[in-house]
């Protein structure tokens, strides 16, 4: 178990795989970091050395936005679109999707569970 | 798909020239625009423009956020008010 990035365990998983588990480091900049860092990306987080560990939350921290900071400033960036009234601040405030995808039907990612209104009466015989 | 960078913003000139030339003389008038594809340029902020909506026009006042959007953003073309609810029929 090692702590990277502040409240972040990555387990003794591959290094690539482990770091994936910060919010805000993917594949690819995984990969980027294990190579800057000259750590293989099979070697398991558990068999760091002390410095290897140390070299990658460097690299973390002076080069990647991770984590409560980019969690906030894609808040912010969601504020902003509200506060200024265009039409996508719109569609975040009624959670919808903002990018013209049809909302007749699907669209459950952003409108959530299906809420049933009216219950349609049986045709009587 | 973005436009092209190496085209720039798309601004109408027209709608440019009239900025420009209330920018020069200092005043401060409402502009009626139908060009909604215009993107907001810098000069703009702290203008009023009537933008068309097809039906009417909606006054936006740009702020300095607004920058790099377009004015059809901010004058919606669709008007939703929710379903009616069945007791309230014929109220509207």
């Amino acid at each position: 178990m090692a702590r990277i990035s502040g409240v972040d365990i990555p387990s003794n998983k591959r290094g690539v795989v482990a770091l994936t588990y910060i919010f805000g480091i993917g594949n690819s900049s995984a990969a980027q970091i294990l190579a800057k860092a000259e750590i293989s990306e099979d070697k398991r987080v558990k068999d760091w050395t002390d410095e290897e560990a140390q070299a990658v939350r460097n690299i973390i921290a002076e080069e990647f936005k991770t984590e409560g900071v980019l969690k906030s400033e894609v808040q912010m960036n969601i504020k902003r679109l509200m506060d200024i009234g265009c039409y996508r601040g719109l569609r975040h405030r009624k959670g919808l999707p903002l990018r013209g995808q049809r909302t007749k039907n699907n669209s459950r990612t952003r409108k959530g569970k299906r809420k049933t209104v009216a219950n349609k009466k049986k045709a009587v015989k | 798909m973005a436009r092209s960078l190496k085209k720039g913003p798309y601004i109408d000139f027209r709608l440019s020239n009239k900025v420009d030339a209330m920018n020069e003389g200092g005043k401060k008038t409402v502009i009626k625009t139908w060009s909604r594809r215009s993107m907001i340029s810098p000069e703009f902020v702290g203008h009023t423009f009537a933008v068309h909506n097809g039906n009417k026009f909606i006054p936006v006042y740009v702020t300095e956020n607004m920058v790099g959007h377009k004015f059809g953003e901010f004058a919606p073309t669709r008007t939703y008010k929710g379903h009616i609810n069945k007791k309230d029929k014929g109220k509207r």
